[in-house]
């Protein structure tokens, strides 16, 4: 009997652990990286990997740098490393992509404690702070299926470390002959009200960051996430429900100033950020009404950002706003204890 | 080695009947016993009845050693109202009075029998009696006598549960035929096998109740048991069978009034402040076949099963006998990494085959190993925030809150978020894929905040 060991109940566990829910969010996200690797090239790849392996490496310094074990083999700094490179535009220099990087993962998840204990999405952290140190390289935008993309690099992309990339006009004059604004259809939608096939979108043979491009795929993938019951379906449902339903109606009321709703679903990050960031579970509230009210906050932010804001593209700070408004969320949507009537709690809290 | 290797079933589909919001669909696993009728097992050579194998005040013992007492007879009497008497499960010699090791852990004072080996052990004790013509009150002091316990495993005198404040009016007696712990078979044979005696059991329950009606609740994977019982219901429809969705914890009392009335029993409250009783269908059965013939509980049925055991099945045991010995007559091969008592989700590891089945408890597991060794190398994440056991907690409390808070050592919080509601049912922790032990967490928790009251006192 000395073999006879002693666990405390329940003794059953379900499969899924933290570690396996990682796991397949990756797979869900290597087509879309596949594909962003097809319509740009070896700027993309490297991109990713870039992105990837700093995420990945600076976790795991800053795990041994606090004197804890490291926590990479979760995989969820891989995620924010595809993540981070799916947001920045495909020639974005190698090195910048560093810095956010260790930005995102530093200051965005273990400045706070870790998986489970950051506010919000890191790679949405390390996205904002690019946005904010390097705008110029953030907006310039490379044409996809450029020819000789598999054999060559963007220019920018190989800037070295600590200067600013060179203009990439020279080559994008070779690659793209018949002139190329280098704006991304949002861009071309606000600033010149001029708007892109919707269809072009769906199937991702536009301009923009390395995998916003191809809103298609990136549902197949969050489709296969929620049939494993890994996503909350709730969160891009209502994102996207939301964002369409409010840019519908503005459509209705002004077709000539305002984009289509399937413009609004497929253009930009939206597919993007309601199937894959938006559902990070540490930064959504962790109540079903609390999902909803989340989901629908982040899309019709999105929507009036991109429509009345500054910018061209709202879904990075709508996400970004959403997880920090869904612990308030939470708390205001705690279920009512059986048994209990929901105004006694609170007496119960004063007795 | 496990011998049985039966692929685990899938968990099953929710079905569309009536139950209540939230839970967890283990496997069931009840396929290896489920098709197995309820047979003897020979009585072993010496029996451990614990003193203390119910909730409230340990039994005195009213023999000495070396006392030869026949199978039946009292050996112990209640110590007050919130105790019941034991008897002697053989006829036999009491050897001594010493410490015994349990279910839970610690040791407690037990009787130890010697049986007589060759004996008949038929029952001598006791005589028949029309229980039609006893009124509530001697009801309920024949449970009492007859050492009555919740068989359910939560042990408490079921005489107690009987008697309600004097301003609870009891209009409705729920019968728990739902066994939703995976794996235990005990009810389901039970319902099958003694429909008769179930009802029986019932209608006492309702005499001395003063209930109007009853209800008999089973789950969807058990409705072969529901058929079995409409056959033999009372014509005056006052006992009726209804048939709820698979789920854990659907026999916890308040899920199990939720599925089968729709009522709530509120925070803190007992069952027959909503006009409740609630009684486990082995009780029930029990007092069935007691309480007409005097007799006191000296067996009970129990599944043992699980991959590790060759012989699984539904076994009819003398209470007092040693796990080992039950354990060894089916072909355990002493490999088993973990033993449990009770059910997977709410039971008890114990590390001595010395202990003792009691009369809470209704199933003796060896799991399949890599089922539980998946858990204790299992890493611990922190909490992602997830929402699953939020989704799964069958009380709608926040585990996940209540668990940072612990972690945090804040225990006196938790107390604002329900945690003296928390049944330990274990549907979080099953859930919980950052494998945090929440319940453990919680039943530290709970006796932190108990011992802060006593000292606060
Ligand atoms: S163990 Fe407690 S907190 Fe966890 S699910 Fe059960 S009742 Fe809820
Ligand atoms: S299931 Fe575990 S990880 Fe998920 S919210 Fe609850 S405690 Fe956190």
């Amino acid at each position: 009997m000395s073999t006879v060991k002693l666990h405390t109940s329940p003794h059953l566990h379900q499969p899924l652990t933290v570690e396996v829910i990682m796991r397949h969010v990756v797979y869900a996200l290597l087509p879309v990286c596949a594909w962003s690797v097809y319509q740009f090239g070896l700027s993309a790849l490297a991109l990713l990997a870039v992105c990837t392996v700093v995420c990945v490496g600076t976790e795991h310094l800053c795990c041994k740098w606090m004197g804890q074990a490291s926590t990479v083999n979760d995989w969820s700094a891989v995620i924010t490393g595809l993540l981070l490179a799916l947001v920045l535009p495909p020639g974005f220099p190698l090195w910048m992509a560093v810095v956010a990087a260790v930005f995102g993962i530093a200051v965005g998840k273990m400045f706070f404690g870790g998986l489970g204990a950051n506010v919000m999405n890191p790679a949405l952290v390390g996205r904002a702070f690019a946005q904010a140190a390097f705008t110029l390289p953030m907006t310039t935008w490379v044409p996809s299926m450029a020819p000789g993309r598999f054999t060559t690099f963007i220019p920018s992309t190989l800037t070295p470390p600590f200067l600013v990339p060179r203009s990439i006009s020279g080559w994008l004059e070779t690659v793209a002959p018949d002139g190329f604004t280098g704006a991304t259809p949002l861009a071309l939608m606000k600033y010149e009200q001029v708007s892109t096939d919707p269809t072009a979108l769906m199937f991702g043979t536009v301009s923009g960051s390395a995998g916003e491009t191809a809103g298609l795929l990136i549902l197949l993938c969050g489709i296969y996430l929620a049939v494993r019951k890994i996503m909350d379906w709730r969160i891009p449902i209502g994102v996207l429900g939301s964002a369409f339903v409010l840019s519908g109606i503005f459509y209705w009321l002004d077709a000539e100033r305002y984009p289509s709703p399937w413009f609004t679903l497929f253009a930009g990050g939206l597919m993007l950020g309601a199937v894959f960031m938006a559902t990070d579970m540490v930064g959504s509230p962790e109540t079903k009404r609390g999902t909803w009210i989340y989901a629908i906050l982040i899309g019709v932010l999105t929507v009036v950002i991109r429509l009345f804001g500054g910018l061209n593209e709202g879904v990075m700070y709508a996400i970004l706003l959403g997880n920090a408004a869904a612990p308030l969320i939470s708390r205001l949507t705690q279920p009512r204890v059986y048994g209990t009537v929901k105004s006694a709690r609170k007496k119960k809290v004063t007795a | 080695m496990p011998t049985t290797e039966t692929p685990t079933t899938p968990p099953t589909p929710p079905t569309g009947l009536d139950t209540f919001a939230h839970g967890v669909h283990p496997p069931d696993n009840k396929h290896y016993t489920a098709g197995k009728p309820i047979t003897r097992l020979p009585f072993p050579a010496e029996l451990t009845l614990l003193l203390s194998q119910h909730f409230g005040k340990p039994s005195v013992p009213v023999v000495h050693p070396g006392q030869e007492v026949v199978r039946g007879e009292p050996i112990a009497k209640a110590d007050g109202f919130m105790s019941v008497p034991l008897h002697a499960p053989a006829t036999g010699v009491i050897k001594r009075i010493d410490w015994a090791p349990t279910q839970k852990g610690p040791r407690v004072p037990a009787i130890y029998l010697t049986v007589s080996p060759g004996d008949s052990q038929e029952i001598l004790y006791g005589a028949p009696r029309e229980v039609e013509q006893l009124d509530p009150k001697a009801i309920i002091q024949a449970i009492q006598d007859a050492g009555l316990v919740g068989l359910g495993g939560a042990a408490f005198p079921t005489h107690v549960k009987m008697s309600p404040p004097p301003d609870h009016h009891v209009d409705t007696i729920l019968i728990n035929g739902c066994e939703c712990e995976p794996y235990l078979t005990t009810d389901h044979r039970l319902m099958l096998e003694q429909p008769e005696d179930l009802i029986k059991g019932t209608q006492i329950i309702m005499r001395a109740m003063g209930a109007e009606r009853a209800v008999i609740g089973t789950e969807s994977n058990k409705s072969d048991a529901a058929e079995a019982i409409r056959k033999v219901l009372p014509p005056d429809g006052s006992i009726t069978v209804k048939v709820v969705e698979t789920k854990y914890p659907q026999g916890a009392e308040k899920m199990l009034a939720k599925a089968l009335v729709n009522r709530e029993i509120p925070s803190g409250q007992y069952p027959s402040s909503v006009g409740l009783g609630v009684f486990n269908v082995a009780t029930t059965v029990q007092i069935g076949q007691l309480l007409p013939m005097q007799r006191g509980v000296i067996e009970r049925v129990v599944t043992v099963t699980g991959p590790g055991v060759a012989k699984p099945g539904n076994f009819l045991v003398p209470i007092g006998t040693p796990l080992g010995f039950i354990l060894r007559r089916l072909g355990y091969h002493g490999s088993a990494k973990y033993l449990i008592m009770g059910g997977p989700m709410m039971g008890d590891t114990v590390s001595s085959l010395d202990v003792p089945v009691t009369k809470g408890c209704g199933g003796i597991l060896v799991p399949r190993p890599e089922e539980i060794d998946a858990l204790a190398p299992r890493r611990q994440y922190p909490c992602i925030n997830c929402g699953r056991c939020v989704e799964a907690c069958p009380l709608h409390l926040n585990p996940a809150l209540l668990g940072r808070l612990a972690a945090k050592r804040q225990y006196e919080p938790m107390m604002d978020h329900n945690l003296m509601d928390c049944f330990e049912c274990g549907c979080c922790s099953y859930v919980c894929p950052s494998s945090i032990p929440l319940v453990q967490y919680f039943r530290v928790s709970k006796s932190m905040n108990r011992s802060l009251k006593a000292a606060a006192k």
